[in-house]
């Protein structure tokens, strides 16, 4: 996974809530087998909308999504994170987020940072009042940083030390090899098996 | 302090602990199907891993299959490379496949349960957030992504950030056309489609107890729309006999001492959650949604709601916003909401008593003029039980279509799809722009609200059937 530590790039407001993964990404995407070439397929139904905020010149190369609450709702696709990522966003910038997505995100290096709803707003004025202006997304000093706002977040040390060191989940688990045995020897033979070992 | 019964089935599988860190779980069952999984094994073969379990993993093929023709070759030749690129993985990695065609197939929420790999006390994953479906059983059971599908093959763990406790209380019997669909759409619509996020919710009380397994499965697949990480209802003597005598459930002695271990899986007297609703079932009715999330919902004997009701601004915005996508009016009886289509089916409503239910409602019926009704049984086992009850007959003689099984048009992967502007009354779970076809507009409802739909050719209740009298207007 790639390390995440700062970030400064231009913000696009994205004023809606419950933006769910089948609106980030549609079902019909998934049939691919690659972890690549989703940029096309992000927010695809709302980009058919020329008004549509992604499709507006000013936010042309914007790397920080600033959405609504409950970001990332329903389906489990990780398709949707690879998609934000594949069309150039670094951070995710929202109220709530869905469990899933963010768990995905994180594992992925996609930053989702959670601001009262208050700073939301107030980062959606901004950005619709001057889209060139630059938002920094600090994950070392934990805080967000735009013209008039500083607002400091919270994400667990752990996760927050993977990401900075951009770290692989599974090589870590697997340090712990001796204890995966030691629990596996201990399991009740009534569990269920699909099929012989 | 007593624990809750989500705590003791964690603490049961945590194999470790540490100060700050994510516990680390042992993972019971992985459940794998086409969509989630290739590019979780691509990663297995560049770091050159293995599946660490095979004989507790299993595979199917449900989001991409076709519900017809399904001897022929799979036209889409993306989803033919999907279902193939599925049968390699599990043939490089020694996983176990029900493809298409196998009599094992259908809808992997469907199947875990049928076979008897669902039991209560395990943790369950899968690529897929309608996984909550299995903690009806008292399993703990979480929808995963693709990094974590990874993860669990290569590991058979997966370190799992600490959760909240919910109860959902639902006191008092459920009123006789009021099913388990209607009231966790109740549930959404009250707590929110965030409301459950941290959440392991479980459901309980007198109306819970008295619902049959499949009912308890609609349940705790739709926590996923409140927002929870999981759902559980407690295992009893209904969880029991719906497990024993299955392929995989334990025999002999081994049983005993399953059951006496499963019912030690309650949540204690003196435990506490860290949120508590309460529910009257008396109060309920058969209840649709009228809106984009599964949260925008009401019964069905109320109207469209006025965006301006709701004083949040964000649910305004969204109302209004979802009332525009679903060509809907304000103060419009949602009586009054005429269909295109009628879709029984999937994770949610794809079990046999689904099936059951709602053919009673069509048996010496017909589908209204000018709507299409697909039935799309969860599972070949399912399809072939319905055939043996006859109600494939009691639907196409209807004038119902009777499909394969698979996911189908809740997701619209294979050609099951809603067209632009078309209006589908659904059993399936979620009603988002465009989820069962671009442009399409989706009501969440019962398999029995589904079926007296299909006759009436608007939203409508069994209730509603003794006077159909007049065509269903357009």
């Amino acid at each position: 996974m790639e390390a995440f530590t700062t970030h400064t790039g231009r913000a696009v407001p994205l004023r809606r809530s419950n933006v769910d993964t089948d609106q980030i990404i549609p079902a019909h995407w998934l049939k691919k087998v690659t972890r690549d070439g989703f940029e096309d397929g992000l927010f695809e139904a709302w980009r058919k909308d020329p008004d549509f905020v992604l499709n507006q010149s000013a936010y042309k190369g914007a790397t920080v999504l600033v959405a609504g609450p409950d970001f990332g709702t329903g389906s489990s696709r990780e398709h949707a994170v690879w998609a934000l990522q594949n069309y150039g966003f670094k951070a995710v910038i929202s109220s709530r987020f869905a469990d899933i997505f963010r768990g995905n995100s994180l594992k992925n290096g996609l930053l989702t940072v959670l601001l009262p709803q208050e700073t939301v707003d107030a980062l959606w004025k901004l950005t619709e009042a001057d889209p060139t202006t630059p938002v920094t997304v600090d994950l070392v000093e934990r805080k967000v940083v735009a013209a008039g706002i500083e607002a400091e977040f919270e994400l667990d040390e752990n996760a927050r030390w993977r990401l900075l060191e951009g770290l692989d989940d599974i090589s870590l688990t697997l340090k712990n090899e001796d204890a995966i045995v030691a629990y596996e020897a201990s399991r009740a033979s009534f569990k269920p098996r699909t099929q012989a070992a | 302090m007593g624990r809750t019964l989500a705590e003791k089935v964690w603490d049961d599988h945590v194999v470790r602990r540490a100060e700050g860190e994510p516990d680390l779980l042992f993972i019971d069952l992985h459940l794998l199907h086409e969509v989630t999984s290739p590019q979780a094994f691509d990663g297995l073969r560049k770091a050159g891993r293995t599946v660490r379990r095979t004989d507790l993993t299993i595979a199917t093929e449900d989001h991409n299959t076709p519900t017809l023709d399904i001897d022929k070759p799979i036209a889409d030749p993306v989803s033919r490379t999907q279902l193939e690129t599925l049968r390699k993985n599990c043939a490089d990695f020694g996983v176990r496949l029900h493809p298409l065609g196998d009599v094992e197939q259908g809808v992997v929420h469907v199947v875990g349960p049928q076979l008897g790999l669902t039991q209560p006390g395990t943790t369950v994953v899968c690529g897929d957030s309608h996984t909550s479906t299995h903690g009806a059983f008292g399993a703990l059971a979480f929808g995963i992504g693709t990094s974590q599908v990874e993860h669990v093959l290569a590991t058979q763990t997966l370190p799992m950030a600490p959760f909240k406790t919910m109860a959902v209380t639902v006191n008092g019997e459920l009123p006789e056309d009021v099913t388990a669909k209607d009231l966790i759409l109740a549930v959404i619509a009250r707590i929110g489609t965030g409301g459950g996020q941290g959440y392991v919710i479980e459901y309980r009380g007198e109306a819970i107890e008295k619902l049959s397994m499949e009912a308890r499965m609609t349940i705790c697949n739709m926590s996923i729309e409140a927002g929870a990480r999981a759902g559980m209802i407690a295992p009893d003597e209904t969880t029991f006999a719906y497990v024993q005598g299955r392929e995989h459930a334990p025999r002999g002695a081994e049983w005993d001492e399953a059951v006496a271990y499963w019912k030690t899986l309650r949540t204690d007297e003196d435990a506490v959650f860290d949120h508590e609703v309460v529910i009257d079932a008396t109060e309920l009715a058969p209840f649709v949604t009228w809106g984009t999330n599964p949260g925008q919902g009401a019964p069905l004997s109320a109207t469209v709601p006025e965006p301006a009701s709701f004083a949040d601004e964000s649910r305004r915005l969204a109302a209004e916003q979802a009332l525009e996508y679903m060509g809907l009016r304000p103060g419009q009886p949602l009586r009054e909401v005429g269909v295109d289509t009628v879709f029984v089916g999937s994770c949610t409503n794809g079990r046999i008593e689904d099936l059951r239910s709602a053919a009673a409602v069509l048996d010496g019926r017909t589908v209204a003029e000018g709507v299409r009704m697909l039935v799309v049984p969860g599972s070949v086992r399912v399809a072939l039980q319905a055939v043996e009850e006859g109600l494939d007959k009691v639907f196409t003689a209807a004038g119902a279509e009777w499909r394969h099984a698979g996911c189908s048009m809740c997701l619209g992967m294979n050609p099951d799809q809603l067209s632009p502007g078309e209006r589908a009354a659904s059993t399936s779970n979620r009603n988002f722009e465009g989820r069962q076809g671009k442009g399409g507009r989706t009501h969440l409802v019962s398999p029995q609200v589904a079926a007296a739909t299909a006759v009436v050719g608007r939203l409508a209740s069994p209730a509603d059937l003794s006077d159909v009298t007049e065509p269903a207007a357009v």
